[in-house]
């Protein structure tokens, strides 16, 4: 099918962006990579009446460390898969990228309109949630900074206003002597897994859990947080016995998956649990190597 | 109805002026507009790979943008890559001796996959073919026969150096 008929506006600078939103707030419907609205506005499950496309604003792409390791909403998946910066200082991100979709999708996809599209089978909302990165909001009258937890609103939510565009993302370093793994498992290379997750271990001096992340994709209406399994990981030795607990706990306790075509809620909290296993027992190995 | 926008786009490296609707995808407006039928419309949600074409030398899905988006960049379909109607493209010539291709749907979308993959990683292997070529459907092959061609493709533009 076709795309609804809309009214279509590209300005070339954030601020005649924000002056769009400012006028037009819901009704002007941001178009990043369109690797998700374009389908959608081809089934017309949406159809937006007037389109800001943001990708001629050249400031929105940009990975730069300043202090923490800052991207711009506008930088395209693949550029961040292959950067440097990006690999050094959010290890976690430049594992979890290549799960997204396929190359070609990468090419034109974007890190921040996958975070502000906010799908719950989506990668990078799971790795947001991990590292507790922080989102930059900005309207015509001010910017703001937005922790991840407040970020995801639920169900392809954002909890930005009408107004705001999310214009970069910062990742904060992780804590030393912090392991990490990014997992998933789909049908094929490229679709949106049945389950996955990103897990991060930090170790006490003397080897034992002092805290860890595990955040899940596609068991619920958002990232999911397993923060019972966590905190049962706290003060144990590391080790295939507290993981599988851990696996246990997050699987049963933490997730209310809804089952899709490819997997029944059992089966995801199956794979939930093993790829928990797996996860773990990877970040262990790296924290242990470091 | 909504306002038609001008653009300016090169294709295969010539250049076409047209007034476009918004919602016009880049794939309709390939065919339709420039009458290139070469890049095929599957599933029209980015999912099949049929549509797959170059914009500044990097595979997108011509079906999951806009044509007004095309405006000031360069474009090359499938009828890009043969230098003449004689001489194929490399990887349109093993595709031709390994029989990469039945009734040939897909064969455009690879193809537009596989010229940029294959500049980056000269010498894959067969599980990396397999990888790059994911986003592309076949319902033909059972895809043995791209993998090979492609693997060829890959030994004669190599030895060609």
């Amino acid at each position: 099918m076709k795309p609804a008929p809309f009214e279509y506006h590209a300005p070339d600078t954030l601020e005649e962006a924000l002056e769009l939103k400012a006028q037009h707030g819901d009704e002007g419907k941001a178009l990043a990579g369109g690797q998700s609205l374009i389908p959608a506005m081809n089934f017309r499950v949406a159809q937006p009446t007037l389109l800001i496309d943001l990708n001629r604003i050249g400031e929105l792409r940009y990975i730069r460390k300043n202090g923490v390791l800052h991207i711009g909403a506008m930088t395209q998946q693949s550029h961040a898969e292959r950067d440097p910066l990006v690999a050094k200082h959010a290890p976690l991100l430049h594992e979890a990228i290549p799960n997204i979709a396929h190359p070609q999708i990468r090419n034109r996809g974007t890190i921040g309109g996958s975070l502000a599209h906010a799908d719950p089978a989506a990668e990078l909302p799971v790795v947001a949630t991990a590292l507790n990165t922080r989102f930059r909001a900005q309207s015509a009258k001010g910017d703001r900074w937005i922790e991840a937890k407040a970020f995801f609103a639920g169900l392809f939510t954002n909890s930005m206003q009408p107004d705001e565009l999310l214009v970069g993302i910062a990742f904060p370093e992780m804590a030393e002597r912090t392991g990490y793994a990014f997992v998933e498992l789909a049908r094929r290379h490229g679709d949106y897994a049945m389950a996955g997750l990103a897990a991060l271990v930090t170790l006490n001096e003397e080897g034992t859990i002092k805290e860890s992340r595990l955040v899940y994709l596609n068991v619920g209406d958002g990232p999911v947080d397993a923060v019972t399994a966590c905190a049962s990981l706290i003060g144990k030795k590391p080790g295939d016995a507290a993981f599988k607990e851990a696996a246990q706990i997050a699987s049963q306790k933490d997730m209310e998956p809804f089952g899709n075509l490819h997997a029944s809620a059992d089966y995801q909290r199956h794979l939930s649990a093993v790829l928990t296993e797996r996860a773990l027992a990877k970040a262990y190995e790296r924290v242990k190597a470091a | 109805m909504a306002s038609k926008h001008p653009i300016s786009v090169t294709i295969n490296g010539k250049n076409f002026e047209h007034e476009v609707e918004p919602r016009l995808l880049l794939a309709d407006y390939i065919r339709h507009d420039v009458e290139l039928t070469g890049t095929h419309v599957g599933c029209e949600h980015g999912v099949c790979g049929a549509c797959t074409i170059l914009m500044d030398g990097k595979a997108v899905r011509s079906c999951i943008m806009l044509a007004v988006q095309a405006d000031g960049h360069e474009i090359t379909t499938v009828e890009g890559l043969a230098e003449s109607e004689e001489k194929l493209h490399p990887i349109q010539q093993a595709f031709w001796e390994a029989h990469g291709l039945q009734c040939g749907f897909c064969t455009p979308g690879i193809l537009m996959t596989l010229v940029p993959y294959l500049q980056e990683n000269k010498t894959p292997s067969e599980q990396d073919v397999r990888e790059a070529i994911s986003g592309n459907l076949c319902r033909c092959t059972g895809y043995q026969h791209i993998v090979d061609a492609t693997l060829l493709a890959a030994k004669t533009m190599q030895a060609a150096k």
